[in-house]
């Protein structure tokens, strides 16, 4: 009886044969991830459980990104108890202003294929990216891993998604996710594994593949997987062994669904206010006036996604009254799109282009709305409330989408 | 009956820093229903649809609800983070599916923990949770298992 890539991963971790659906196991976890919205209170717990050193500092990344720099005086509190508790227990790996937990925790190598990882923030499935289980928790249980190493996890059902054939022209690994979201709807994939495979996928960079993963928990997912390949050695600068090559869903494995996509059926959509799983094809809305653009985030603040919004804003203006804001998801993405032109091409044609780090997309810094505004933006989540008052319409689309609208003035399609 | 309550519409991010989670109660379900947290009272209990708890990790959200005295949430189903982080800081949750065609907002609930709701004489069944579950909330919660691991309780 074959496996799937998450029993693959679990079965080995604690050292068993075979796992199955259902199981509850304790595994071993590879690195945890803290960022500074959940650190005081991740802080206090360790200390309240009576804990007084940690399992293994070097395996503890704390980074701050929701909150980069400060604008409130409460974020500064945040940033001083981060500091506090990395200095008393010894922590190196600490990221003060170099962008988002997501990008870095893959970017800075502190993730591999076959890894085990959790983090305090939901989209922490992003690192599916390279072929690690790796899922969102609380800051209960994050305290609770400081101290012990180890986490309880229910072995995953898996839901296989197979995609083959050749993406139409403007259409984006967004736009693959978004439209598996709607299928399956915000709780179809509520405690699975999401794997993905088939040429289409194998044909992406890694970075498509992370903004996938990356919306996994949006269908309510407990981790996304993708094989590792040659790209995603690349990435991780590694050389993969037999291991990491064999975390492939097997052919007589069982999943509990199975789902098909023909890569050429794919259209440009949007998630529409205010459920991200409300997914229409952009063509549906165009003609819809806006108010802002938002292109950053860790589902799509890359530099192919900079890219691909330069090449339709290059020599282009953003519509008058539209304000277009750019975040790059890293320092080290800035710096690439800064030395390449994409930034001075975005700047040219009027975007504002902001420090890296997590932005608009949890509304805490620069460019929130009022009622009765919309805005087209690249990151994951439209719910109420999210960007300003829970009167504001959020449209989530992907790079070459959201590049189109800064320049139309109204939702629209890539020309 | 509302399904997909997001983590943010228990509480939006802007009010996350506020120092405690009293703090914060007054503005819980405030995208959705700002006047809702000024009417709960202790021993309330939320039935909702499907999903409930979705979106941020945040576990300011089961806090908040166990804070503002609800004693219970009994929806058709849960985002698993709530789910663990609900369980963690000993919040009862149940995923029932039949409860929601009958109950409306105001109606009495009784809840018997692992044996049944009760609603207007009819009775509704709850499925067992996994030892291992069972052990964290009886520790009362998952910090306190830590400090008897600890040696502290």
């Amino acid at each position: 009886m074959g496996a799937t890539i998450i029993e693959k991963i679990i079965a080995r971790n604690i050292g068993a044969e075979s796992v199955k659906p259902g199981q509850i196991v304790t595994v071993n976890v590879d690195r945890v991830m803290i960022h500074d919205i959940f650190i005081p209170f991740v802080a206090d717990k360790f200390e309240e459980m009576g804990f007084t050193k940690l399992w293994d500092p070097d395996k503890v990344v704390l980074i701050y990104d929701h909150l980069v720099p400060a604008s409130q005086l409460d974020d500064a509190r945040h940033f001083k108890r981060g500091n506090e508790f990395a200095a008393k227990y010894g922590m190196k790996n600490v990221h003060r202003s170099d962008g988002i937990c997501h990008q870095l925790m893959t970017e800075a190598g502190y993730v591999k294929p076959g890894n085990i990882v959790f983090g305090t923030d939901s989209h922490t499935t992003t690192y599916g990216c390279v072929g690690a289980f790796s899922s969102g928790i609380g800051y209960t249980e994050m305290a609770s891993i400081l101290g012990t190493g180890t986490m309880w996890v229910r072995v995953p059902e898996t839901i296989r998604v197979n995609i083959s054939g050749k993406l139409p022209d403007n259409v984006t690994s967004k736009d693959i996710i978004l439209t598996l979201i709607g299928d399956l709807g915000a709780d179809g994939a509520t405690y699975k594994a999401l794997e993905f495979a088939g040429d289409t996928v194998e044909n992406m960079t890694v970075a498509s593949r992370m903004t996938m993963a990356n919306m996994a928990i949006e269908g309510g997912a407990k981790c996304a997987l993708f094989t590792p390949d040659e790209k995603t050695a690349e990435y991780c600068e590694i050389t993969l062994t037999e291991a990491e090559t064999s975390l492939v869903g097997d052919a007589d494995a069982e999943y509990c669904q199975v789902i098909n996509y023909k890569a050429e059926d794919f259209v440009p959509v949007l998630a529409c206010p205010s459920q991200v799983d409300n997914i229409k094809p952009v063509k549906e809305l165009a003609g819809t006036p806006i108010d802002q653009v938002f292109i950053g985030s860790c589902t799509n603040g890359r530099l192919e996604d900079l890219m691909a919004a330069a090449e339709i804003l290059k020599d282009k203006k953003v519509a008058p009254f539209v304000k277009l804001i750019v975040t790059p998801a890293s320092r080290k993405i800035y710096r690439e799109a800064a030395a390449n032109g994409t930034i001075e091409i975005l700047s040219k044609a009027g975007a504002i282009i902001t420090h890296p780090g997590c932005g608009l997309c949890c509304g805490r810094t620069g460019g929130i709305l009022t009622d009765g505004e919309r805005v087209v933006a690249t990151n994951n989540r439209n719910f109420l409330g999210r960007m300003g008052t829970s009167k504001v319409e959020i449209f989530l689309a992907s790079p070459k989408t959201a590049a189109a609208c800064a320049v139309s003035g109204n939702i629209a399609e890539v020309e | 009956m509302v399904y997909d309550i997001d983590t943010n519409i228990i509480i939006t991010t802007e009010y996350l820093e506020l120092k405690t989670i009293q703090d914060m109660t007054p503005f819980a379900f405030s995208p959705l229903r700002p006047e809702l947290a000024a009417q709960i009272q202790p021993g309330d209990i939320i039935v909702a649809g499907k999903n409930f708890g979705c979106g941020s990790s945040r576990e300011q959200a089961p806090e908040i609800i166990k804070a503002l005295g609800i004693r219970c949430v009994i929806a058709k189903s849960f985002a698993r983070i709530f789910f663990r982080n609900s369980i963690n800081n000993g919040l009862l949750l149940i995923e029932n599916s039949d409860l929601q065609a009958a109950v409306q907002e105001g109606d009495t609930v009784t809840v018997t923990v692992n044996q049944d709701i009760e609603h207007a004489g009819k009775h509704y069944a709850i499925t067992s949770l996994p030892q291992n579950l069972v052990d964290i909330i009886s520790a009362g919660g998952l910090v306190k298992a830590m400090r008897k691991l600890n040696g502290l309780e």
